[in-house]
């Protein structure tokens, strides 16, 4: 999490520390298990009286930030949702309440996102497709367009007012706003290790929008869902890290309480080292998070980079992180009992969402390349 | 009068105006391990001091070294800025660690005014370079297990021993030497630190060859070194207290407000991007290197965030000193791993090599030496330990050298 809050983002992040203790407490989540939505329609509405989906939206459209970096503030709270293994669509809601702000479309359903009455999902991910190449088609026809494909996974798909589809119009990167009981929609509830956050996969069959549902401008998408998938690896890594961070203080407490042999676990040199590997991997974590939240909030030109070797670090070694503290449980560890699960789901969708390491790895050759290539024809 | 800092912004037009009109572009990759013949590092020696010199007479010398140390007085964003605009640009490489840091830190730190305006000035100007004499042949990590011994005589301390692992003192000038001072305290409470010239009487240096040809490394001999009693740092038998800052300000090495070196030259191990690795390996176009060198990449760029964050955290009070051990231990690990990333990349090209192989030659050398940062400046092992300990606090290692006079501390041999 940031390294320096000021007082007004501590306070923020303070509201939803508390709220998400009071209304999301282990025993909660353990019991949203069930339910089909995973979260309750009034925790999100009053979670968006809190400002969870404002901060990405201009003062023009209703929202507002706190530092003026807003990205940066939003990370705080999935810092927060990641150490509550919190419910709700915290990263689709807002992935779309930006596009909407940015291209200043469809305000009625802006408005209902700042207040918490609807929600809203991003469509992007296909089955075997690359990242970010979707073959999804929306065809121009008459005075609209005709949407066909399939679109998996997509977060609270069955939840979701309103979809933000991202295909191709005439092979060119086109997005648009669909109400999710639009004639041809179909919603297929997918199986997921996390306990609250649901997932579908949503297949289009004809289904016709007017031309006016297009969020921006056909054919040039191509920024709009670079800049998405950027606030996507934003959140989810400050989530991740919120996860990561609230397992490692469970488990350093655990350490020192747990005896074995007659010593505390953490005297133990061969334990006392990986607990260091994993403080470096924490912080790791943090630095990669923030900085790259920066970057993206005052527009440096690193930050894709930054955020890819973010997602990529945090999915592998967030991983061997929560893991290893699964390990130092024993067998209490794998038990669903016991809390350590429910941060090992949240980060480890996460790691598999919006790009696996290994596809951010080959995206930060791909950006470096680039980047190297940029900087020949500046000295040529 | 209340004197204005120049903001950051017109300091950094300032320096790239300098910097591209009066340096040479960097001499490529590679210019770090390889062995050389003597006369070509001398003359890289030389040109260094030159480009010290340079900077000095710029204004651009000891950017945060108080002014009246002669240096600017700036800040560490005032230098963070020159080592952006660096980039591509050759740079005095050697005179930075230790000559800067930890050397000249400890000195403005400990030393007295008649010490400071003596030394730092001249070590801003390129004409002495500093090096220290710390570690011993009997002692790796432990280095406040010392053997060296100072034994007063008048004005004066004769000093007797052995130090080893000093990078270049064949062509330094100045050394900043850990001593015993007292045997019959326990091991931190009866050192001292002392500065002498490298070519006083009775210092003999020793070039030590790496397993890749590399001499730089040196152990030197000391045999009745006098120094007088003006050339101490510190307190008699509280060489600790300067001992204990000398290995944080060598473990904040990245993040030293004192190093002048180009952003991310040690990103990527000094040796260019690992994409020209890819590229000379001719496998631009295959996945897997591909992938690889994305690992690198990403390593590369957490390791950076993450010295940030610790400098940070340190300079602001968030986090203990302690801390830089943190940064240290990921980026000894990355290294450690992009050393091993480079090496696969390079294919067959990694056993056996010409000139030819461009960015995939000598990856095999550097290979076998991928080991070095996570040795030298206290092992990844000391690393760990002190996170564990001083920053999660959890119990000390058993120790047999607490509140145990030195004198009856169990040692083993140097064993050759």
């Amino acid at each position: 999490m940031l390294q320096q809050l000021s007082s007004d983002q501590e306070f923020f992040r303070e509201t939803t520390d508390k709220f998400l203790s009071d209304q999301t407490p282990v025993e909660v989540l353990r019991r949203l298990r069930d339910n089909p939505a995973g979260y309750d329609a009034e925790f999100w509405r009053r979670g968006a009286e809190l400002g969870w989906t404002s901060l990405l939206v201009s003062e023009e459209h209703g929202g507002g930030n706190i530092s003026g970096n807003g990205i940066a503030d939003l990370t705080i709270v999935a810092h927060e949702f990641g150490s509550h293994a919190a419910p709700g669509p915290l990263i689709a809601t807002n992935i779309v309440a930006a596009t909407l702000s940015e291209t200043g479309s469809h305000s009625e359903v802006l408005a209902g996102l700042l207040d918490g009455s609807v929600v809203a999902t991003w469509c992007i991910a296909e089955s075997r497709r690359p990242l970010l190449d979707p073959e999804l088609e929306i065809r121009p026809d008459g005075d609209g367009f005709v949407l066909n494909g399939t679109k998996r996974a997509v977060e609270a798909a069955a939840q979701a007012d309103h979809l933000l589809v991202t295909g191709r119009a005439d092979g060119e990167l086109t997005q648009v706003l669909v109400p999710a009981d639009a004639a041809g929609i179909t919603v297929t509830a997918m199986r997921s290790v996390d306990l609250t956050r649901r997932f579908g996969a949503v297949s289009f069959d004809d289904v016709r929008v007017p031309r006016d549902a297009v969020v921006g401008e056909a054919g040039a998408a191509r920024p709009q869902v670079d800049q998405q998938l950027h606030l996507a690896l934003a959140m989810v890594n400050a989530e991740s890290v919120g996860a990561m961070q609230k397992t490692f203080d469970m488990t350093v407490e655990w350490g020192f309480d747990r005896y074995s042999f007659g010593r505390p676990l953490v005297s133990y040199q061969a334990l006392k080292h990986r607990f260091a590997d994993m403080k470096s991997w924490l912080e790791a974590g943090h630095a990669i998070t923030d900085e790259a939240a920066e970057a993206l909030g005052t527009g440096d030109d690193r930050a894709p980079m930054l955020l890819s070797a973010g997602k990529a670090f945090i999915g592998d070694y967030g991983g061997e992180l929560i893991q290893d503290c699964v390990q130092l449980h024993g067998g209490l560890g794998v038990t669903f009992e016991h809390d350590v699960h429910l941060y090992l789901r949240r980060q480890t969708v996460n790691r598999a969402l919006y790009g696996t390491p290994s596809e951010h790895r080959q995206r930060l050759a791909d950006l470096g390349q680039q980047r190297d290539e940029a900087a020949r024809e500046v000295q040529a | 009068m209340s004197e204005t800092v120049e903001d950051v912004d017109t300091f950094r037009q300032r320096a790239r105006e300098w910097i591209r009109a009066n340096l040479r572009g960097a001499d490529g990759p590679g210019q770090t391990l390889r062995g050389k013949d003597e006369q070509e590092d001398l003359a890289e020696v030389a040109r260094e001091r030159e480009v010290q010199r340079m900077l000095f007479d710029a204004g651009f010398a000891g950017i945060c070294v108080p002014k009246e140390y002669a240096g600017q007085g700036l800040t560490p964003a005032h230098q963070r800025a020159f080592n952006d605009e660096l980039v591509g640009y050759e740079y005095p490489a050697r005179l930075q660690v230790p000559p800067m840091t930890p050397c000249m830190a400890v000195l403005l730190e400990f030393g007295t005014e008649e010490q400071k305006q003596r030394h730092v000035p001249a070590i801003l100007k390129g004409e002495e370079i500093w090096m220290q004499l710390l570690s011993e042949p009997s002692g790796g990590s432990d280095v406040a297990s010392a053997l060296t011994s100072a034994v007063r005589e008048g004005d004066e301390w004769l000093l007797n021993g052995s130090k080893i692992w000093t990078s270049g003192a064949w062509w330094a000038d100045w050394g900043l030497v850990l001593a015993r001072t007292n045997w019959d305290v326990p091991k931190h409470r009866g050192l001292s630190v002392f500065i002498l010239p490298l070519n006083a009487p009775g210092v003999t240096v020793h070039r030590i060859e790496m397993l890749n040809g590399n001499r730089e490394f040196c152990q030197e001999f000391l045999s009745d070194v006098r120094v007088p009693d003006t050339d101490r740092i510190g307190d008699i038998d509280d060489g600790w207290s300067v001992g204990v800052r000398w290995l944080f300000h060598e473990r904040m090495q990245h993040n030293s407000p004192y190093v002048t070196r180009p952003t991310g030259a040690t990103r990527e191990g000094e040796k260019g991007s690992i994409l020209k690795v890819v590229r000379d390996a001719g496998r631009i176009d295959d996945p897997i290197a591909r992938e690889l060198a994305g690992e690198a990449l990403e390593l590369g760029l957490v390791t950076e965030a993450l010295n940030h964050r610790v400098a940070r955290g340190i300079m602001t009070g968030t986090m203990s000193d302690q801390a830089a051990a943190v940064g240290r231990l990921l980026m000894c690990v990355s290294l450690s791993r992009q050393s091993t990333i480079a090496f696969e990349i390079a294919g067959a090209a990694g056993g056996a090599w010409t000139d030819d192989d461009g960015e995939a030659a000598e990856r095999g050398t550097d290979f076998l030496m991928r080991q070095t940062p996570s040795i030298g400046g206290g092992t990844t092992e000391m690393a760990r330990n002190v996170i564990a300990e001083r920053v999660l606090g959890m119990p000390r290692e058993q120790a047999l050298d607490r509140n145990v006079p030195f004198r009856d501390v169990p040692r083993g041999t140097t064993r050759k």
